[in-house]
């Protein structure tokens, strides 16, 4: 059956509703916690096994050797020095990182962390090549 | 050494109250009123106050690009001819008291003024000589062919009731008879039908119909003669609600000075409600569907208005 | 009437993608069109030739954004058949769960995408304010809105928990009534009537001919759907019903994809309750031995086809996309001669076009009647040779 203005109702009704967008920036969406968003490193867990590298579809990952590299321990007595473990840096470019968290499945440490940041967007990209230590 | 006090006064209403600037700041904000009142009825924020002001300042920023293959003289000089008839239309029309100028016939003279802005939107098309805009002029005239009679004949049957051409006496009519207002509804609702035609608002925004041929009649217009173009739509807004209140609603209803004004404010902005409520509840038509939905359906309506309206005058004596 | 020529796109407000059609108008009747594609063409195919498999799961899954989970499911269905990997019930079930949250996505945005294209910006804005619920549903599921990425070799990444289920469960009754209202606006709506009846007529005979797929030829009483006629994932343990209607008009496709809808959150609800215990995943190696597979899958657009050689290294060797709208685009020509100007974008909104999906390189030789595809080192020698012959060399500085 043809009727017009069928909408009529719903429309009238609306005039007294919550409105259903909000005033971003000022009104900040609220993303669920396993969202996956920047990915976060952290440098103590890392063993520079480079799988992440392997992994990503996009080679937004690069682990490089930190410009710091903490002393070797004290040796024990009568034990060959042991060798000092590497610290591990991580260079992600946020611009080429497609926020699948392949990286994140596949780090055998969980040094990677999915965080919910997702406002990323700049307008100078060396900006968004960032350096974690 | 005397100042002429008629030419300064003459100048004050062509160009301050209720001409240009009035028009202009009024226009504005019955399109920020249109936008909100639309999103909000579809649940959204809507944009703030200055919306449309910013948009205006924007286009005037913007660059001129004409195209080498259309007439220059033309393509530059139709977005003040439109402003133009629509400016000279409003002195015709009561705002916070009786109209400025108004004599026998200035019904008639209206309705022409405001189709001078339709015929330069089909020129504005016509000169671009891109495709898009061709298709959007052509559709513009198939458009005023078919609201045009409608309208017309919609407001011939309150001027047949009240026995007078002259729209200051037609308000001046309903306002001491003002029991005989709902008597013109059909007439009422095929105005309004007939100005989103004129407006070129859906249902009936065919001829700039964006998904279809982009900009229509403006697609080649840009910058500062695009934005005398939308300046001109948004003043013949507030002069085809004036328009429609003077001939149904009584015009200002007899107070003057700033209660009249107040009056026509208030019953324009309710018009202007129920334009918006017409432009969320529907889809666009096709130019087709259309052409026959005003002569198969509008113009019946309003020949019938008339036949009720000449019988109630013969009631009235 | 004289004749006009008109190009609709690659830049039009009615195309939400770029393709070209040229369309010969006489008045506001179109007398003749052309279809024009390959503006969205970026070289998926050969690119999946360089990748890992798994990492040609993202890549796969961006040749579209709406029917992302079907493009990349049918890829991993086809590499596990290879490989010949069992992929656990619990991963099955998960997939068919995403692939009706994505149909229910798409379905909403594509009735607000008609909507939009009439001029109905009211029911534009009120089904993408709806579509935020099963948005939400997917973010819940796996974290991200669209590119919802839940698929890898051998299961799913994600698991669901029982807030979830009952998180989901309740935005979809939200949906229903939702989706009730919508049904019965755009059929009883006067103007939305007036736009899509009797408009982009596809006879059953042309449709069957052109082999049209998908919603557009269910609307031409054409009783075909994957999900019945070759049961993957667990379609086959699901009670739903084969939406047709004979119409065969756009009119035929709102109703046909409105009740989808509805079919669709029967299902999601079957799935929920069916979840079966069990590992979301099962290993495989990173090196598939030789093979090919071929997959079908209904996404929301229509018959979906991968292809997958893989010869033992870790990177197949070819891959194949078929997408549902390349095998609509003939019956697009069909529909727009003999219309009107006004109805071109609802036409060509109505077979929910996806031109990302669509442009791969095939190209057919009419004289000798035959495919040929060209690989990447056939088009680079081809196209020196074109050049050559015009005098540039570009071997010369």
């Amino acid at each position: 059956m043809k009727k017009p203005a069928r909408a009529l109702g719903e429309v009238l009704g609306h005039l007294f509703k919550k409105k259903a967008t909000s005033n971003y920036p000022f009104e900040k969406a609220v993303v669920d916690a396993r969202f996956r968003g920047r990915i976060a490193f952290e440098s103590d867990k890392c063993i520079g096994c480079k799988m992440c590298v392997r992994a990503c579809p996009a080679k937004a990952i690069e682990i490089i050797l930190s410009a710091e590299q903490p002393a070797p321990a004290p040796a024990a007595e009568g034990a060959a020095p042991a060798p000092a473990r590497k610290r591990f840096d991580c260079l992600m470019s946020l611009d080429r990182c497609i926020y699948c968290a392949q990286c994140v499945e596949v780090c055998p440490k969980k040094a990677l962390i999915s965080t919910q940041d997702f406002e990323l967007a700049h307008t100078d990209r060396k900006t968004l090549i960032r350096h974690y230590k | 050494m005397t100042i002429d006090h008629p030419i300064l006064l003459s100048l004050f209403y062509i160009l301050i109250f209720p001409g240009f600037v009035f028009l202009s700041v009024y226009g504005l904000f019955l399109q920020w009123l249109d936008r909100k009142l639309g999103a909000v009825m579809q649940n959204r924020v809507g944009p703030p106050w200055y919306q449309p002001l910013a948009d205006l300042i924007k286009l005037l920023a913007k660059e001129v690009i004409i195209p080498d293959a259309c007439e220059t003289a033309m393509f530059r000089t139709l977005p003040y001819f439109a402003m133009a008839a629509v400016m000279t239309a409003v002195l015709l029309l009561p705002v916070w008291t009786d109209a400025l100028y108004s004599f026998q016939g200035d019904l008639v003279v209206v309705i022409y003024l405001l189709t001078i802005p339709t015929v330069t939107f089909f020129l504005a098309g016509w000169s671009s000589t891109s495709p898009y805009a061709t298709i959007g002029s052509m559709r513009v005239l198939t458009q005023l062919f078919a609201y045009e009679v409608p309208l017309m004949l919609s407001l011939i049957g309150p001027a047949i009731l009240a026995g007078t051409w002259n729209i200051t006496e037609l308000a001046g009519f309903f306002t001491t008879h003002k029991l005989y207002m709902p008597a013109q509804l059909p007439a009422f609702f095929v105005a309004l039908m007939a100005l989103q035609g004129k407006l070129e608002r859906v249902p009936f925004d065919i001829p700039h119909a964006k998904n279809e041929i982009v900009g229509g009649q403006f697609t080649e217009y840009s910058g500062r003669l695009l934005a005398f173009f939308y300046l001109a739509v948004d003043m013949e807004m507030v002069v085809g609600a004036a328009l429609v209140n003077a001939v149904f609603l009584g015009g200002t209803l007899g107070a003057a000075g700033l209660p009249g004004l107040a009056v026509f404010l208030s019953k324009t902005l309710a018009i202007v409600f129920l334009l918006t409520l017409l432009r969320v509840l529907m889809a666009r038509v096709r130019i087709d569907q259309m052409v026959r939905f005003c002569w198969q359906v509008l113009a019946p309506i309003s020949m019938a208005q008339i036949l009720l309206d000449i019988f109630l005058k013969f009631r009235l004596g | 009437m004289s004749k006009i020529t008109i190009p609709l796109g690659p830049q039009h407000p009615a195309l939400k993608e770029p393709v070209n059609f040229s369309l010969v108008l006489e008045g506001e009747q179109i007398t003749g069109s052309t279809v024009n594609l390959g503006y969205n063409h970026r070289g998926i195919e050969k690119a999946a030739e360089d990748r890992t498999f798994l990492q040609d799961i993202y890549l796969i899954e961006r040749v579209c954004g709406i029917c992302s989970h079907s493009h990349t499911t049918c890829y991993v269905t086809c590499v596990e058949e290879i490989a010949k990997a069992e992929v656990p019930e619990r991963a099955k079930a998960i997939r068919t769960l995403v692939a009706e949250l994505e149909r229910v996505h798409s379905h909403l945005l594509w009735l607000g995408i008609a909507g939009y294209e009439m001029g109905f910006e009211t029911l534009f804005m009120y089904t993408w304010r709806d579509r935020e619920q099963v948005l939400d549903c997917l973010e819940l599921v796996s974290g991200n809105r669209v590119h919802y990425a839940i698929n890898t070799i051998g299961g799913v990444r994600r698991d669901i928990t029982p807030e979830q289920k009952t998180a989901i469960l309740e935005k979809i009754s939200v949906l229903e009534e939702r989706t009730g209202y919508y049904i019965k606006l755009a059929t009883e709506d006067a103007t939305v009537l007036a736009r899509t009846q009797n408009v982009g007529k596809l006879p059953h005979a042309v449709a069957l001919e052109r082999g049209a797929v998908g919603p557009t030829a269910r609307a031409s009483d054409v009783k075909r759907d994957v999900r019945k006629d070759e049961p993957y994932l667990i379609y086959d343990k699901l009670d739903f019903k084969l939406i047709t209607h004979n119409t065969n008009d756009v009119f035929g496709r709102v109703v046909v994809r409105a009740l989808e809808l509805v079919e669709s959150y029967k299902m999601i609800r079957q799935v929920l309750n069916y979840l079966p215990e069990g590992p979301i995943a099962v290993k495989v190696p990173a090196k598939i031995g030789p093979g090919e597979a071929v997959n079908r899958y209904e996404a929301p657009r229509g018959e979906d086809f991968h292809y997958v050689k893989a010869n033992g290294t870790d990177k197949p060797e070819r891959v194949k996309v078929r997408a549902p709208t390349m095998a609509n685009y003939p019956s697009v020509s069909y529909m727009l001669d003999g219309g009107y100007l006004a109805d071109v974008p609802m036409v060509i909104a109505a077979i929910d076009p996806c031109m990302s999906c669509t442009d791969r390189a095939m190209v057919y030789d009419k004289r000798s009647d035959k495919v040929r595809v060209y690989d990447w080192n056939d088009l680079r020698k081809y196209g020196i040779e074109h050049y050559k012959k015009r005098g540039i060399d570009f071997s010369k500085k």
